[in-house]
């Protein structure tokens, strides 16, 4: 299982064991990763489950699609490395991915 | 100090109360009573990736079980909350446990709005509002079955598209003249209808059901016009009710739900309640509403979980909703109720667009299909009470946050 590490918007580093299959939101909350909200469950309707992609890893992603930037775009603070983690399918080469989950999520 | 709070109801609103409490740092006893036997889960999954199969049951749930024992959650789940009595405080289950609460918080849901027509109780004839409601219609979503759907809502038209990307020979019969009468403007409707029949499902508005025949199980569905549709299997999404019989019986105001202030509390001082069984005032909107979705169950029980601990926060948020339709993505913010005018964004040939719901120059609505970025930023915008400009407003080249 890839393990993923989410810096979590008080600072603290967690690491998860993820599943190949489920998205980096769902490795997130069924580890109780604080600051992912994640409401509408995985939809790409809620823009609660945004995260800051390590730089070294973001290329190495799909790239979003339209529907992620445009929710993306008026997300808060956005930035270059933005995604939403429902939108991130955990592969085996994910293996110490990074993210950093913001202050808010919105 | 509070020593216990009791949650009944283990859907979203209730799961959400539980993470809210503990993170809050509640130390107390908490306990959840559902009368579902499955930890919480996302029932917005069930009329599309879950019904087709896409996605796994252990992928509904919102925490795996180790969180609950985690968080010290005292689970009565597959038990029925049958008598609530405020003057002692306590709640008796069916299986006659009776458990003493400080607060207590509802979280009680909606229920299938039941069809009546003769025929109704025939086998083959299903609702679909809870994980256990899937099987019996997975099973009958074989290539070719001829299915029919009563209503085109929101449950009707999702498991119209997920039935009919499962193989099926989908009708679906909708009483308005147009589908999502109720909660879309007339270009949505006319978008959507189009890519159903696009689809191949066989739509039908203004037509009225008047009863399902068949021997033992059902074979055809009857309209008031005299036409028939014959039918392996059928699913009715003709709406929900408040689920508030624990709620009235205990002598709380209900209508059309349970009522409560901006604070979640109901007439009773130490029973709150959030999410779809809640009748509650919106602050934005200046009106009470009753809301099924989501959004509002997340939010309701996060306000109610935090006013639980007496920290007075009031729910003021602009309610949001979605609908997932074959590669479509309906997404809805505001309340268009009181509108003047409607502003079409865009070109629905494009397949993204928008509508806008004004009253004078103030943004009051926006449905935004497969456009996100419409939608995102009128949550912003609506929430602020922002006055739009209308010829910009109308150009779809311009931002929508820019249309001010």
């Amino acid at each position: 299982m890839p393990k993923i590490v989410f810096i979590e918007p008080d600072g603290v580093r967690r690491e998860v064991n993820a599943p190949v299959g489920i998205t980096l939101m769902e490795a997130a909350r069924q580890h109780g990763v604080a600051g992912v909200v994640a409401q509408c469950g995985g939809a790409c309707a809620c823009a609660t489950c945004h995260v800051y992609v390590d730089p070294a890893w973001a290329a190495k992603l799909e790239p979003p699609e339209d529907m992620e930037e445009g929710m993306l775009e008026n997300a808060w603070e956005p930035r270059d490395n933005s995604r939403l983690s429902c939108q991130i399918h955990i592969t085996a080469d994910m293996d110490g991915l990074e993210v950093t989950v913001p202050q808010r999520q919105r | 100090m509070l020593s216990t709070i009791v949650i009944i109801g283990g859907g979203q609103a209730g799961a959400q109360a539980i993470d809210t409490l503990r993170r809050e740092g509640f130390s107390g006893r908490l306990v959840l009573i559902g009368d579902e036997p499955e930890l919480p889960y996302q029932r917005p999954p069930l009329s599309k990736k879950y019904l087709s199969g896409e996605m796994a049951a252990d992928r509904l749930l919102f925490r795996h079980r180790a969180f609950y024992d985690e968080h010290r959650v005292e689970l009565r789940l597959g038990k029925k909350a049958i008598r609530l009595d405020p003057a002692a405080r306590q709640v008796e289950l069916a299986d006659g446990e009776k458990i003493a609460y400080d607060r207590l918080l509802l979280c009680l849901g909606a229920a299938s709005r039941r069809l009546t027509c003769p025929g109704a109780e025939l086998l083959g004839v299903h609702y679909l509002r809870g994980l256990a409601d899937v099987a019996p219609i997975q099973a009958g979503c074989k290539t070719a079955a001829r299915v029919v759907i009563i209503g085109g809502g929101y449950i009707g038209l999702e498991t119209a598209a997920t039935c009919r990307k499962m193989g099926c020979d989908v009708t679906v019969l909708e009483m308005a003249d147009r589908i999502m009468n109720r909660v879309v403007a007339p270009a949505v409707s006319r978008y959507f209808s189009g890519e159903h029949v696009a689809h191949g499902v066989n739509l039908i508005c203004d037509t009225r059901v008047v009863r399902i025949e068949g021997t033992g199980r059902v074979e055809r569905v009857v309209c008031a016009d005299g036409s028939s549709h014959a039918a392996d299997m059928v699913i009715v999404g003709v709406g929900a009710i408040a689920t508030t019989e624990l709620a009235s019986a205990a002598g709380l105001a209900c209508d059309n739900g349970i009522v409560v202030d901006e604070y979640c509390r109901s007439s009773d001082a130490a029973i709150f309640a959030a999410g779809d069984c809640t009748n509650h005032p919106s602050l934005r909107f200046g009106r009470r509403v009753r809301l099924e979705s989501v959004d509002n169950a997340f939010e309701q029980a996060k306000t109610a979980a935090l006013n639980l601990l007496d920290r007075q926060v009031t729910h003021d948020r602009v309610p949001w909703f979605w609908s997932d339709q074959f590669d479509n993505k309906l997404l809805i913010v505001g309340l268009s109720q009181d509108y003047d005018s409607q502003v079409l964004r865009g070109d629905p040939a494009a397949r993204s667009f928008s509508v806008c719901y004004l009253k004078g120059r103030e943004l009051l609505a926006v449905e935004a299909v497969n456009h996100s970025k419409d939608y995102m930023a009128a949550r912003k915008l609506i929430a602020e009470r922002a006055l739009m400009n209308p010829e910009k407003l109308a150009d779809g080249g311009i931002a929508l946050k820019e249309a001010v």
